[in-house]
């Protein structure tokens, strides 16, 4: 007895039976994940890499390397919750009738809520926000962004909640209430195991580095702007920028608020979205709502951004309806707070409320079409150059006006009484989310990657990774549509008609076509840098850019600029470039840049220590961790010596170089 | 004269700055109006609460309601005590505005310790009612309860908390212009804390015995 | 630290005079505002002057949005020249958000309830057996 009581100080729930060595799948994926970390580990250890990776990249406050492990963290959890969704679509492939399939109903359960998580928290986050963090000061003519400190911060956090989730993994469960926790499946008394606490502990650690993630990228844009580019000179992806990211801090505070009061119903026992004592699960649902729809516009907006910037680049043209574009991109951010209520018409709010957010809601295709029309008007009589990111952007156009014609199907209460909770509603979401955003961040990375590393990405691979994500796109979520249409409900893992396994055979060869997609594009990197002396881009400016990020080189230096650019036009670079600009020779000044810290790095380890005892009821770890981070975070305002200056002979050097390699310009 | 701009830039455009000119890019710049940004953040993570709160107001399940258990005199005293201590904090920062350290110090101290005993007082207050069986588990409306005013409550112990860091940091380094922008953000946040508690007073503890 | 440092810093004062601080004659006035606007809600609370609990409501709730306004602009020193206007941006933004979500959850838990749960929609009795 007291040994036990010992034991239960000391290690919290954590038990032996924690590990879930019985189950075979997580075994061999244990294996194979401690297989890669060891390789990796001896990797760097063997080159003596780790001073290296400390001082340049984890340390740095750089939001140009932030913006690449952003991408980077992004690009790993993709293909973590792309091996979700192939165990999905593989179980309900084969479980009809007496076949059980291979996935129990709760593993299955867990399944799904950790590929939604993921794919939303994990993927479509990081990556949105690495691009933002890479362009969006080059393209504003900034050297940095507002709060370089807060920056890393932000990027550790988002790392710490993602380690939190895949540490779920291999340590006890994860939830298995849905991709946004639903109660009252994942109140105390019907979850008591520790998947929610992870989820939510990891997603309050994650939410919190996206918030201050956001208002630094608001900040930047209202404060460090080039002098001369005013609001309507600003290239359009850093207007969508803005607007993502003032709706990020809008809309999570209420995520927060949501999760804070389901940890206290599970940690002391509150009564907001219990079943009794006056609690109100649907409250919850209220709340995750209010942040869960305009958060689709955080993803969305910036990618829109991306698009516009392709199609004006690859046709040489000025965007077609620029100040429309803007005022849509306005338009839709205030809009997307006023329809949350559409993802649960069939609570039972009546006609009154259900149709004021229905209507909103269909209000809302009039901006999103009026940009389409603009990208189409400024192809129209363009010279369309199809490369790689424009191919992207015409796969986008055809397949996200079918995925908004879906939604404005839903936006219709009483069609959503029929719909809603189905696999209808799950094709619609991928349709928006693949065929907007993913194929969109493709897009800006395809775009993007001349000027991150100074060289062009692979064709070849390139073009495989394309139609590998296009067709497989079509192939797994057509028969969805339709079996989804007929009444086929979501999150199950065993059907009993199976009249209806060929939809799910074709859905799942769809999915291993993208999986090919998706091995394209890792081959195409890895190709890429194989090769990268062939594809090397000294010029800086591969496709003929128009804005500002184009007129540095390739990748930039620390400082970005070596002068501050004074912007008189829209598409400053394309303006400069019309005027006969000639890079200064000569007269540079030392820059003034912030000093890199650890302290990023530090607090968010603390966070996901926290996060790791408070799920295990650790209590001990959990109050220490707790201070730890407390007098960490004020040690750290102890600190006033936060920047230095780059001498200018350092930035003569480095523009000389430059200056060699430009051969055109001598 | 954005006209004549225009035409001089035609004629003879600059695409770079000077750098000695280059103020916009100092990060202090952004400091008050990141800051600013985040108190907004806050505010809405008060409205998730205040709206929760509204719509389980009258979820009493079967436990007390507000008019039972409310003490409008202690309430009222808080109120007193943290408009007050709003006050103070603009004697602080009228003295950091002549660069006088000590009072500076003096009057920041002062808010602090009249914050202090706004969280001393809404402890007793919580005291007591968990003491009477006015739990935060006992129902819908006392979870909501608990937790809009403690979170207020935790705001204000975080600024007495920096209150502390900033009468240190004044007291090792002056009122440099680091520590001074510090001020102001402090400045903001307990203006802010207590535009939140109108809030609380009003729509929580006065509406709440009207009903 | 050293005698330079202690100069103006030139960002603090380009763009934040106008917000955080403000005269000794702004905070005064402000106090003295809201002391008033503080005494009348809890007068009209307590004392129950007005005899209609509808009507003490109602002022209540206008007083709030007053003292509140009261505290943005003599103590938050909010106006539309700080920043080039976008702290005020912001504010009403925030302040519309607020509304929103405080507005329309209430109206939205409100219906469902009314919908879902009539038994339910009389808040004085309990329903607890």
């Amino acid at each position: 007895m007291p040994e036990s009581s010992i034991f239960k100080t000391i290690f919290g729930r954590l038990t032996w039976e924690s590990f879930p060595v019985h189950e075979p799948i997580l075994l061999v994926t244990f294996l194979v994940v401690a297989l890669l970390g060891i390789g990796i580990v001896a990797a760097v250890t063997k080159y003596r890499l780790w001073g290296w990776l400390w001082r340049e990249w984890f340390t740095t406050v750089d939001h140009k390397k932030i913006g690449i492990m952003y991408i980077i963290l992004g690009i790993i959890m993709l293909l973590r919750g792309f091996a979700d969704a192939l165990m999905m679509r593989a179980q309900q492939a084969v479980a009809f009738g007496a076949s059980e399939g291979y996935l129990p109903p709760h593993h299955f359960d867990q399944v799904f809520t950790a590929h939604g998580t993921i794919m939303i928290f994990f993927v479509a986050i990081p990556l949105v926000s690495g691009i933002i963090n890479f362009v969006m000061p080059l393209q504003i003519g900034a050297r940095d962004v507002a709060f370089p400190f807060l920056n890393s911060l932000s990027l550790w956090l988002t790392v710490a909640g993602a380690l939190l989730v895949m540490v779920s993994l291999f340590v006890g469960e994860f939830s298995t209430a849905g991709w946004l926790n639903y109660v009252p499946v994942a109140n105390l008394q019907n979850s008591p195991g520790t998947g929610p606490d992870y989820y939510l502990w990891a997603l309050q650690i994650a939410g919190l580095g996206t918030t201050l993630s956001a208002i630094n990228m608001v900040t930047t844009i209202i404060k460090m702007r080039a002098p001369g580019m005013t609001m309507m000179k600003m290239p359009v992806f850093t207007w969508t920028a803005l607007c993502s990211q003032v709706l990020a801090v809008a809309i999570f505070p209420a995520l927060t608020g949501a999760f804070a009061l389901l940890m206290l119903d599970r940690y002391i026992g509150t009564n907001f979205f219990t079943n009794d004592l006056g609690g109100n699960p649907m409250m919850y649902w209220n709340l995750v709502w209010i942040w869960g729809h305009p958060e689709v516009y955080v993803l969305v907006l910036p990618v829109f951004g991306i698009y516009s910037e392709i199609t004006s680049t690859f046709t040489g043209k000025r965007l077609f309806g620029y100040s429309s574009m803007v005022y849509a991109t306005v338009v839709i951010t205030i809009l997307s707070y006023l329809v949350w209520l559409h993802h649960f018409f069939t609570m039972g709010s009546g006609a009154s409320v259900n149709s004021f957010f229905g209507i909103a809601t269909m209000v809302i295709s009039i901006p999103t079409g009026a940009k389409i029309f603009n990208w189409l008007f400024t192809m129209y009589r363009g010279s369309i150059r199809f490369e790689l990111p424009m191919m992207w952007v015409v796969a986008f156009m055809l397949t996200f006006v079918v995925g908004g014609m879906t939604g404005v199907m839903l936006a219709i209460p009483p069609a959503d009484f029929v719909l809603h909770n189905s696999l209808f509603l799950v094709a619609h979401f991928h349709n928006v989310i693949i065929g907007g955003v993913v194929f969109g961040l493709f897009a800006g990375m395809q775009y993007w990657f001349p000027k991150a590393f100074g060289f062009r990405l692979d064709d070849f691979w390139g073009k495989i990774a394309f139609w590998g994500w296009v067709i497989g796109y079509w192939v797994a979520w057509t028969p969805i549509y339709i079996v989804g249409l007929m009444g086929t409900t979501r999150r199950v893992n065993h059907f009993d008609d199976p009249t209806l396994q060929p939809w799910f055979v074709v859905a799942a060869i769809g999915a291993v076509i993208i999986g090919i997609g998706i091995l394209g594009f890792v081959m195409q990197i890895a190709v890429s840098i194989k090769n990268r002396d062939k594809l090397r881009d000294v010029t800086g400016d591969p496709w003929d850019g128009r804005t500002l990020e184009w007129s540095t080189s390739s990748p930039p230096p620390a400082y970005n600029f070596a002068f501050t650019p004074r912007v008189h036009d829209l598409d400053a670079w394309y303006d400069m470039k019309q005027r006969g600009y000639r890079r200064p020779q000569g007269g540079y000044r030392p820059i003034h840049m912030p000093r890199n810290t650890g302290t990023g790095v530090i607090l968010s380890g603390l966070a996901l220590v926290l996060g790791f005892a408070m799920v295990w009821y650790i209590w001990w770890l959990a109050a220490l961790a707790f201070v730890a981070l407390i007098a960490t975070a004020i040690g750290h305002t102890f600190n006033y010596n936060r920047d230095y200056f780059i001498p200018a002979g350092d930035v003569e050097r480095q523009e000389g170089e430059r200056d060699r390699l430009l051969p055109a310009e001598a | 004269m954005a006209q004549l701009e225009q035409a001089q830039a035609a004629v003879d455009p600059t695409f770079h700055l000077v750098e000695a000119d280059d103020h916009d890019h100092e990060t202090g710049g952004a400091t008050l109006l990141g800051f600013w940004i985040y108190l907004m953040s806050d505010a809405l993570i008060f409205a998730a609460l205040f709206a929760t709160f509204g719509v389980l107001s009258t979820s009493y399940a079967g436990g007390p309601s507000p008019r039972e258990i409310f003490e409008l005199p202690l309430v009222a005293l808080n109120t007193a005590i943290l408009l007050v201590s709003s006050i103070t904090y603009g004697f602080a920062m009228l003295a950091m505005e002549r660069g006088a350290v000590r009072t500076t110090q003096a009057w920041l101290a002062v808010t602090g310790l009249l914050g202090a005993s706004f969280v001393g007082i809404e402890l007793f207050e919580f005291g007591a009612l968990i003491a009477e069986g006015a739990t935060p588990q006992r129902s819908g409306f006392l979870s909501g309860f608990f937790t809009l005013v403690g979170t207020h409550g935790l705001h204000v112990t975080v600024g007495i908390i920096w209150i502390v860091v900033m009468l240190v940091q004044i007291g090792q380094r002056g009122l440099i212009p680091a520590n001074k922008r510090r001020l102001l953000c402090l400045s903001m946040f307990w203006h802010f804390l207590d535009v939140v508690w109108i809030g609380v007073f009003s729509f929580v503890y006065l509406l709440g015995m009207l009903r | 630290m050293s005698s330079a440092d202690t100069h103006l810093d030139p960002a603090v004062h380009a763009h934040g005079e106008t917000q955080g601080h403000g005269s000794k004659r702004s905070y005064l006035v402000g106090f003295g505002l809201s002391a008033v606007l503080t005494a009348i809600p809890f007068w009209l609370v307590m004392a129950d002057p007005l005899g209609n609990a509808g009507l003490t409501a109602a002022a209540v709730i206008v007083i709030a949005v007053l003292q509140i306004l009261v505290h943005t602009f003599c103590f938050l020193h909010l106006n539309t020249q700080a920043e080039g206007g976008w702290t005020m941006i912001a504010y009403i933004f925030t302040g519309v958000i607020l509304l929103l979500t405080i507005g329309g959850s209430l109206w939205i838990m409100y219906h469902l309830n009314s919908n879902m749960m009539p038994g339910m929609m009389t808040g004085q009795t309990s329903y607890a057996p």
